[in-house]
């Protein structure tokens, strides 16, 4: 389990990093929006790895190791809204970049 | 409880949260109603974070140190600090925000859609920055600062803007995502998000886990670094400053602060003497990355073609001065350093307030200044034989003067207070024991001094040059179109610099004191940790 999450968040920030160095700004924000998905695995995994165990502790008396740590899904949570919401953002200005220049390269301008 | 007073600290955070939704609701047609609402709540603002500072210079209970927000008890719940540094950066916030909206109520508030309400949740997510005490916070006001930041950039559109602004979105998502990533870490380690709590478990984390906190840290350190434009990280900077409109420069003036406080904050909170095996972590990165941002920017500052990208240059030599103080970890530097914070962000602010209105009187072609004009000859002698004699006007006058005086705050001349500020850091530098005692000085504080000194030799030579492309070679015959809320603003912002040079005693003394509490932090790591709550509630 622990294997295949640091392998899938590996193999999606190495892809979001090639992406966003790439000219095109359509591949920019393909490789933002990659770049996103691997940290917000990261954060989930900053919390230990648990399956089967409920996030919401109860009152009383109870032993943590039974539960998933509930503050790194609160701040995904939070990662996933912003971080969307700044793509988005992104994509205005990447399309208003292509009307205006002509060119979707991040430069305005091809490469001679 | 009862008083509004008492939630003094969340106060600059609500108010421009408030008075931005509020203008949200208004069309952009209502114009003028919404500028007198913006202005009004700026004022305000100011009014708010001088009580603030008055209040952290001399607290009367704890609470007004820490505030716990929505009563949940620390370290679980979110904690606002607003100790002397926060409150002194959010009064220099409030101040840029006055003189930069009254400036943009001349023509650049009408350029583009809801400027205003972007305007006050840039306000929102810088105050919120420097007064939360909370990692995780932190980050999310620092997205607002920059969602706020990329409309403001945008801002009146062009392709210049558009062009500087895909990459500033690009850039700072990236750094967005590192923060994200250094935050994890470190709550993955430590168990704990909020500032003080981690300072009180740094020294007792297993060796096995050290590595990575520090890996965290250091993550933290890149987007914060970042976001300050040390060297190499800050390519994205002059060309964004430069693209933007004025009034807007002049409030990125200080997001480059914020990371300067992130990183100052942290280095000193987390990582200080208390730290034990990782004390002192990232001191030589600080150093060094300082040093080449000083170096770089003084090159940029001497090449630079236009005088908006020569203001940008000045922000980063600005930055890596900071920087590279910080990286000292003295607390007689850092206190030179914070003289010096406050007053080089008042001068570049109005420094780019000054360009924009540069640029109308020099005639056109008066761009391409300095090198090409001087590889090439100025062949312009014959065409202004028919000014001599004519009057200088007022305006003009007037902004010459303070041209003059920014030349001299950036170049660090005396009599005026950039002067103080470099001299209060090289100083501290060849005496780091206080002066009584005599020190060994090091290589680092050696270079760090030569380079200031030679930024500020360059400093000098390209504004001086500047000024005389614009005053007297190129002037044109029409007298300056100058509005007074123009020129007010930066008659403000310059007059600030000029109080604090005659009180420099009293604002020095403010400045070290906060150095020292900043480096000695225990008492307010126990002090944070021991916030009360708003509101007692029973168990």
């Amino acid at each position: 389990m622990e294997l295949i999450l640091a392998i899938g968040i590996g193999v999606l920030t190495s892809c979001g990093v090639y992406l966003m160095l790439r000219p095109r700004t359509f591949q920019v924000i393909i490789g933002l929006s990659l770049l996103s998905y691997a940290v917000n695995l990261f954060i989930f995994a900053m919390g230990r790895l648990k399956t089967g165990a409920a996030p919401v502790t109860a009152s009383g008396a109870i032993d943590p190791t039974q539960f998933t740590d509930p503050v790194p899904q609160a701040l995904v949570l939070t990662a996933i809204v912003i971080g969307f919401a700044m793509t988005a953002l992104f994509l205005v200005v990447m399309l208003a970049a292509r009307g205006v220049t002509g060119t979707d390269h991040v430069d305005g301008r091809e490469q001679r | 409880m009862t008083s509004l007073l008492d939630h003094l600290t969340v106060l600059p955070i609500l108010l421009p949260l408030a008075t931005g939704a509020l203008m949200l609701m208004l069309d952009d047609r209502q114009r003028v109603t919404k500028a007198f609402i913006n202005v009004f709540a700026t004022a305000l603002l100011v009014f708010l974070s001088v009580a603030m500072v008055i209040r952290a210079a001399n607290p009367a209970d704890l609470l007004a140190v820490s505030y716990p927000l929505g009563n949940w008890p620390v370290p679980f719940g979110i904690v606002l600090v607003a100790d002397r540094l926060s409150a002194m950066m959010v009064l220099l916030t409030s101040v840029l925000g006055l003189s930069a909206l009254v400036y943009s109520l001349a023509r650049w508030h009408a350029a583009g859609p809801n400027f205003h309400t972007l305007f006050q949740f840039l306000l929102m997510g810088l105050n919120g920055a420097f007064l939360t005490g909370d990692i995780f916070n932190l980050f999310v006001f620092f997205e607002v600062m920059l969602a706020a930041s990329y409309g403001l950039a945008l801002h009146g559109l062009g392709l210049a803007r558009i062009k500087a602004g895909l990459h500033y979105v690009a850039v700072n998502l990236g750094a967005s995502f590192l923060f994200l990533i250094g935050a994890a870490l470190i709550y993955g380690v430590t168990g704990t998000l909020n500032m003080a709590d981690l300072a009180a478990k740094v020294a007792t984390i297993p060796e096995l886990d050290r590595g990575l906190l520090e890996a965290g840290a250091a993550f933290l350190g890149l987007a914060f670094l970042l976001k300050a434009g040390m060297w190499p990280l800050g390519f994205w900077l002059p060309t964004t400053y430069a693209a933007a409109t004025a009034p807007v420069a002049a409030m990125f003036a200080i997001m480059t602060k914020v990371g300067i406080y992130a990183v100052l904050r942290l280095s000193t909170l987390a990582f200080g003497i208390e730290a034990g095996a990782s004390a002192g972590l990232g001191q030589t990165v600080l150093q060094l990355g300082g040093m080449a941002t000083i170096a770089f920017g003084a090159v940029g500052i001497l090449a630079a073609q236009t005088t908006g990208r020569l203001a940008g240059y000045c922000v980063l030599v600005s930055s890596g001065t900071l920087l590279a103080a910080i990286g000292m970890g003295n607390a007689f530097v850092t206190g030179g350093a914070l003289y010096y914070l406050v007053i080089s962000t008042l001068a570049v602010s109005a420094f780019f307030l000054i360009v924009e209105l540069l640029e109308r009187i020099r005639i056109a072609g008066a761009d391409v200044l300095a090198i090409t004009l001087e590889a090439y000859g100025d062949d312009e002698e014959e065409t202004e034989n028919d000014e001599v004699g004519l009057a200088i006007p007022g305006a003009l006058a007037v902004l010459g003067i303070c041209f003059s005086i920014c030349v001299l705050l950036l170049a660090g001349l005396p009599p005026l207070a950039g002067f103080l500020g470099k001299f209060a850091i090289i100083s501290a530098l060849f005496n780091p024991q206080g002066l009584t005692e005599i020190a060994p000085i090091t290589p680092a504080a050696w270079w760090l001094a030569g380079l200031m000194i030679f930024a500020g030799f360059a400093a000098l030579v390209a504004l001086t040059r500047t000024g005389i492309s614009t005053f007297w070679a190129t002037m044109s015959d029409t007298p300056a179109p100058v509005r007074v809320i123009e020129i007010a603003p930066i008659l403000l912002l310059l007059g600030l610099t000029v109080v604090m040079t005659v009180m420099a005693g009293p604002v020095m003394d403010y400045m070290y004191i906060t150095a020292e509490n900043l480096h000695a932090p225990a008492i307010e790591i126990g002090n944070i940790l021991a916030t009360p709550l708003v509101v007692e509630v029973a168990p």
